[in-house]
């Protein structure tokens, strides 16, 4: 965990109300791992006061991006910022999108923005050879300009399903529509699902999970105060009692977690 | 100029007036990864109960203008596993180890009181009477002066450690209480806590806390909290340590020339881990500007 003034090296619009940063910040970059996420401040005064999480989408040796979807005022604020400004970061926090073995199948299920860190995930594991896993990304967007990356995706050597709520590109539908209709054919192999995008969409993944009796893990969200695991603000129901969101997350495997109480 | 920062708080003598407030700062372990705890004159723990509290049902915090609400419920792990696994790490640092300590009932107070004062590495507890997030009966216990009398009053039978008692601003008359907490024997007050309050969300008309209302800290309560210090340190003897909102050194001198003789950063930890230490030399490069060698000199002079 790191704290360090990481200078914007670039900072533009990718897709409608969507933003890309770069950030020069090499210490955390050498540690990050895809899932795990930063803390930064939108500002130097006090509005918005508390900083804002947002997951890693990229590192390389000194640098870090972030994909990030205008909400309110951090958001606003952040994509306002310039090369050569520098924003005040705390990472890399929280735990890691974590291969177990060499499973036959890596499935990744991304909703809208819930791609970025689920890139940054596909982009290591192909990097570490040899990965023996066939890797496929499944990705709902709402419609075929709000894809993030699709150039980058297109490179990587993974199998890409896209899915958009117009039929724009794709599937036409919600992606957990196409993930489902193509997930018993999986199930005769050894298979881990990572996922992260909207709640609805985990939690569909994590009762498929249950009942299919494949492993999975989501990226959670939850509003976050210091983001390093001590005011305890940021806990979620688990199975165990309570978990919070910045240290024992925002990575969980679907079991952890008491989905009933989580709405 | 060779500077001199010592201040007291009571018994406690401090090396610098800079502490960190209870609950923000869990129990050192996640900050001292990112800043030196050796440069803080004081690290106040996340309140201990008897027993381990799971905390109130999220969401537990929601921001507000200049601020934010929480409602953690006192989470944390009890006094025997706060004992075992948090205070030796503590114990490293040379800072003083101030523990704040929370409780429904008196005899809960008391027992954990006698827990901790069996340790050798504690330097004082303060008494959390104000957690708006803890109530008996509807009720935030540190409202009545009778009951903080008599709290601290048998917490005094119970321990030798020196007590801060944390009071809440949220009644008409914080004096009043104040001086009840001195007369019961109290060696400072710890001045404000959280202030009760509510958020909305009108899209789901629901409450953005799961707990309904919650405390509110940060540089929204500071005005509040500068006026509670110094109303209530022309009214009792005992020192005082200041805080709510202080994000840095000039706010810190605010509380400082009301009355406090040392302040505490809160939710500004969570903002910038080197508040603390930037606040402190903030405080320094006043004192050498204004040249004032003793801190000490500062304490209660505002001139009204
Ligand atoms: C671990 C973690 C990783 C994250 N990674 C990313 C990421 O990679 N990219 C990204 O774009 N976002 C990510 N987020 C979400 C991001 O932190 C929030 O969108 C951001 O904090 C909003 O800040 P704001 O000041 O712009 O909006 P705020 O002013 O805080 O919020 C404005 C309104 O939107 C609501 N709101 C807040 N957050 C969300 C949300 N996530 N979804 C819908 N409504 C919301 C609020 O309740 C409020 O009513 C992540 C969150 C967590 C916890
Ligand atoms: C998340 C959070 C948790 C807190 N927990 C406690 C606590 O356990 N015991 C206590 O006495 N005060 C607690 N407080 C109150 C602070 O110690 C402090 O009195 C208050 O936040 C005002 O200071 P600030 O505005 O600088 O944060 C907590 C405050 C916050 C923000
Ligand atoms: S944000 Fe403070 S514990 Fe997670």
């Amino acid at each position: 965990m790191i704290q360090s003034k990481g200078e914007i090296l670039f900072n533009q619009e990718v897709a409608p109300s969507c933003w890309k940063m770069q950030l020069l910040a090499p210490e955390i970059a050498n540690q990050a791992q895809p899932g795990q996420f930063v803390h930064l401040r939108c500002t130097e005064n006090y509005s918005p006061l508390l900083r804002r999480p947002f997951s890693l989408h990229r590192a390389s040796e000194r640098k870090i991006e972030i994909l990030y979807q205008i909400i309110g005022q951090g958001t606003r604020l952040l994509a306002e910022k310039v090369q050569g400004e520098t924003v005040d970061l705390l990472g890399p926090l929280g735990r890691a999108f974590q291969v177990k073995g060499q499973p036959e199948i890596i499935v990744l299920v991304a909703g809208g923005v819930g791609i970025a860190p689920l890139y940054f995930l596909a982009e290591t594991l192909l990097k570490k050879p040899p990965l023996n896993s066939k890797l496929i990304l499944f990705y709902g967007v709402k419609s075929k300009e709000n894809l993030l990356g699709y150039g980058d995706l297109k490179k990587l050597r993974i199998n890409l399903e896209i899915a958009t709520e117009d039929g724009s590109l794709g599937f036409e539908g919600e992606i957990l529509q196409l993930f489902q209709s193509r997930l018993l054919s999986f199930l005769s192999q050894s298979l881990q699902v990572f996922a992260c995008g909207p709640l609805g969409m985990l939690k569909n993944i994590a009762s498929l999970s249950l009942k299919y009796n494949f492993p999975a893990q989501v990226s959670l969200e939850k509003t976050m105060g210091c983001g390093i695991g001590v005011c305890r603000g940021c806990v979620i129901k688990g199975s165990q009692g309570y978990l919070r969101v910045c240290k024992e997350g925002p990575v969980f495997p679907v079991e952890d977690i008491d989905w009933a109480a989580i709405s | 100029m060779l500077l001199d920062l010592t201040t007291h708080l009571g018994r406690i003598s401090l090396k610098n007036p800079v502490l960190v407030a209870s609950g923000t700062f869990g129990y050192g372990e996640e900050y001292a990864e990112l800043i030196d705890l050796n440069q803080l004159g004081g690290i106040i723990t996340k309140s201990v109960t008897l027993k381990p509290r799971e905390g109130s049902f999220p969401p537990r915090l929601t921001e507000t203008p200049a601020g934010m609400l929480n409602a953690i419920g006192l989470e944390n792990p009890g006094v025997e596993l706060f004992l075992k696994e948090k205070l030796p790490f503590l114990s490293q640092f040379d800072t003083k180890i101030i523990v704040n300590i929370a409780g429904e009932k008196e005899d809960e107070f008391c027992q954990v009181a006698e827990k901790l004062s069996k340790a050798k590495t504690i330097d004082a507890l303060e008494v959390n009477l104000s957690c708006p997030n803890l109530r008996r009966g509807g009720y935030i216990l540190g409202k009545d002066p009778e009951v903080v009398f008599s709290l601290i009053q048998t917490l005094k039978r119970v321990t030798d450690l020196p007590l801060l008692a944390k009071l809440t601003a949220a009644v008409s008359e914080p004096t009043e209480i104040a001086r009840a907490a001195e007369e019961a024997g109290a060696e400072a007050l710890s001045l404000i806590n959280t202030l009760p309050g509510m958020a909305i969300n009108i899209q789901t008309r629901r409450p953005r806390l799961g707990n309904i209302t919650g405390g509110l800290s940060g540089p929204a309560i500071r005005p509040i909290a500068v006026r509670v210090v110094w109303e209530v340190a022309r009214a009792v003897r005992i020192p005082i340590l200041g805080m709510g909102g202080i994000m840095k050194g000039d706010d810190a001198l605010e509380f400082i020339l009301a009355g406090a003789s040392a302040v505490a950063v809160g939710t500004a930890n969570f903002v910038d881990p080197t508040t603390p230490g930037q606040t402190i030399k903030q405080i320094e490069n006043y004192l050498k500007k204004n040249k004032i060698r003793r801190f000490r000199e500062l304490i209660g002079k505002v001139e009204t």
